[in-house]
């Protein structure tokens, strides 16, 4: 049964979400919240409508279509070929008002967690960062539960009845989801708002060349102070490679020069939800565990049997990872044929 | 050219968290309250820009939150920032993210500030939402998680380098702008005890929800979220320890994690 929640004589029952796209690449995590919009739009009684927002989006338009959205809203402009903050929250602004919709997701990586702040007050809205369950509660608000305090607690957020409600959604909570395809399509021009240029992207580097990033992965082979250089790394490099992994690193393995900033875990690393995190010569202090423990499984490689990561750990090996990660590559690769 | 930069005080990351029996809130007595880490490295941005530009006239450090909050900008001013902003009241604790940044647009709009700085996100909500909501509600533009920054010679624009998913954008702004920090920009210098004495004597000024213009209608429109509910995190079930020589060992975890935990 639909709920009647209509509470602003011009919002809609909707749930628009936004599908994050780079260079015609639909991010993974926008499939995935396609299963969240839908479950709310059964309750709302409105339909699921994707927002795309870049130059040339076909393939991204197309692989969203073929979740199951029931319209698709593009802003394709030259000027958004890269993301900006300024020119995407206007965008998707724009977006907004013309569908007025009750509630917007946004995957919460890199892009979603910057241009959802600025959407949010641009647009007068209530938000909530990374959030990993959401419903519509008795009174007809958005009540959404996301990790506090670097994963050691959660918490429910509330949002007020009468308003907008915005929420980026934690990558690889929710399965990828699927439909029939041929949504309806509009395309909304994109109408720049004065000092919308005033962000100049000179340059999009890739870091680490081919190798994927922590963000990114599946599954991440992750490296301690251990490790002791940077050439030993190759080990984990190799075992990464038979897995389709990205590689991570401790602090101390970042600090100590074994490999960049760019691939810490942590607290003040990235922080990484990836199906399987296998954690080799780390011993798992607290400001570690900060970004990872939202892995589904994980491994510990460890000499010392009382080292806290195996607190956390689903599966771990008490061993020397000089030993171990060859025996496990060797075996994944056996398997592999 | 003035430099503000907010600064905001969490939990220490080695905090255990307990839940307060009515589950609404977590037990804060006794715990440990820091500068949020990725503040200390706006902080120490801000204080070198000061330190090795001639026009970089002075940099503020702002702060809302309880008297004992005051701890984490006189932090601030060891470190080297010239001044102190303290907005306290208690009408300002139950305001979100968005509100606070609607309370410090208020505040700092018309203070002639060129480049504000503040961490990406805290550690103790880690919402991130606070620098972008507010460079939105100054109409300025922001970059958000920098690892590098640089400031034009003429004063008047910079060069960041912001990381995004395996990759680093360098993006060039005019300033007025704001920027959120990431780790790698810089490390917070350790406050020496004399600088720690020097900045008892440096100027804060403590603001009222009676002195800020538009209060309380400013936080009004928008946000007005709330946190209930506090729980501990799902327990994990026990984990597998697996013995033997390595090789044995590394045979039944790939095992495992194919047969059971389906996860290669
Ligand atoms: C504000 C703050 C923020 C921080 N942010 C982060 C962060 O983002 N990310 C982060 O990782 N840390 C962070 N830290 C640092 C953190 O506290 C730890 O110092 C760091 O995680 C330790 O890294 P490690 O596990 O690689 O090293 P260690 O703690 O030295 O552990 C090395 C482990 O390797 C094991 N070992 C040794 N040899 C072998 C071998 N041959 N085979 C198998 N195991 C072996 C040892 O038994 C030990 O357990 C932060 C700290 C602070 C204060
Ligand atoms: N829990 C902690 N609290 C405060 N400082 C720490 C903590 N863990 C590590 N450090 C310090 O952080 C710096 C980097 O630590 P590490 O990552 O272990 O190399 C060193 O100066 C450590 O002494």
């Amino acid at each position: 049964m639909a709920t009647s929640l209509e509470s602003s004589p011009t919002m809609t029952n909707d749930i628009l979400i936004f599908a994050e796209q780079r260079n015609d690449k639909l991010h993974p995590a926008a499939l995935q919240i396609v299963t969240p919009a839908k479950a709310l739009a059964a309750k709302t009684g409105g339909q699921v409508v994707a927002c795309v927002i870049g130059d040339t989006v076909d393939a991204a338009v197309g692989a969203i279509d073929r979740a199951g959205v029931q319209a698709i809203v593009t802003v394709r402009d030259a000027a958004l070929a890269n993301y900006s903050a300024l020119r995407y929250r206007t965008a998707l602004a724009a977006v907004i008002a013309k569908r007025q919709p009750r509630v917007v997701l946004l995957p919460a990586t890199f892009m979603g967690r910057d241009l959802a702040p600025r959407v949010a007050a641009r647009t007068q809205a209530g938000l909530a960062t990374d959030v990993v369950e959401l419903k519509i509660g008795e009174d007809g608000a958005l009540d959404v539960r996301r990790p506090v305090y670097n994963g050691k607690a959660f918490c429910h957020v509330a949002f007020p009845k009468d308003r907008l409600a915005i929420a980026s959604v934690r990558p690889n909570t929710f399965p990828a989801a699927s439909g029939p395809g041929g949504a309806p399509r509009e395309n909304l021009p994109y109408a720049a708002t004065p000092g919308d240029e005033r962000i100049n992207i000179q340059e999009v580097a890739r870091a680490g060349g081919e190798i994927k990033d922590v963000t990114e992965a599946d599954v991440i082979v992750s490296g301690g102070r251990a490790l002791k250089n940077e050439d030993n790394f190759r080990l984990l490099f190799e075992l990464a490679k038979e897995l389709d992994a990205a590689v991570g690193a401790s602090r101390a393995a970042c600090d100590a020069g074994y490999q960049p900033h760019s691939r810490q875990v942590g607290l003040t690393g990235k922080t990484v939800t990836p199906v399987l995190y296998i954690a080799c010569g780390i011993s798992g202090a607290i400001q570690h565990l900060a970004g990872m423990r939202g892995s589904k499984v994980i491994v510990a490689i460890n000499t010392d049997k009382e080292a806290p990561i195996f607190k956390l750990a689903d599966y771990g090996i008490v061993g020397d990872l000089f030993k171990v990660v060859p025996a496990l590559t060797a075996e994944v690769r056996r398997l592999k044929g | 050219m003035k430099v503000l930069v907010i600064v905001r005080q969490v939990p220490d990351s080695t905090t255990n968290i307990k839940i307060r029996p009515d589950k609404q809130d977590i037990d804060r007595a006794g715990v440990k309250m820091v500068v949020n880490p990725f503040d200390e490295f706006a902080i120490e941005q801000a204080v070198q820009l000061r330190e090795k530009r001639q026009d970089v006239t002075g940099v503020t450090a702002l702060i809302v939150g309880p008297a004992a909050a005051g701890e984490a900008l006189r932090t601030a001013l060891a470190v080297g920032c010239d001044d102190g902003l303290h907005l306290q009241d208690p009408a300002f604790d139950a305001l979100d993210e968005l509100q606070l940044a609607a309370l410090i647009a208020t505040v700092v709009k018309g203070g002639g500030y060129d480049l504000i700085l503040i961490g990406k996100q805290e550690i103790d909500l880690d919402s991130g939402q606070l620098g972008p909501a507010l460079a939105e509600l100054l109409d300025l533009p922001h970059v958000g998680a920098v690892v590098k920054f640089e400031l034009a010679a003429d004063g008047k624009s910079f060069v960041a380098r912001r990381r995004i998913e395996g990759a680093e954008e360098v993006v060039q702004v005019n300033l007025p702008a704001l920027v959120t920090a990431d780790k790698g920009l810089c490390e917070m210098r350790y406050p020496s005890l004399p600088n720690l004495m020097k900045a008892k004597k440096k100027p804060v000024k403590v603001m009222k929800a009676a002195d800020v213009p538009g209060w309380p209608a400013i936080a009004g429109h928008l946000g007005g979220t709330k946190l209930h509910t506090f729980q501990p995190p799902p327990e994990r079930p026990p984990g597998k320890l697996l013995d033997g020589e390595p090789d044995q060992a590394a045979k039944e975890l790939v095992r495992l994690l194919r047969e059971e935990a389906k996860v290669i």
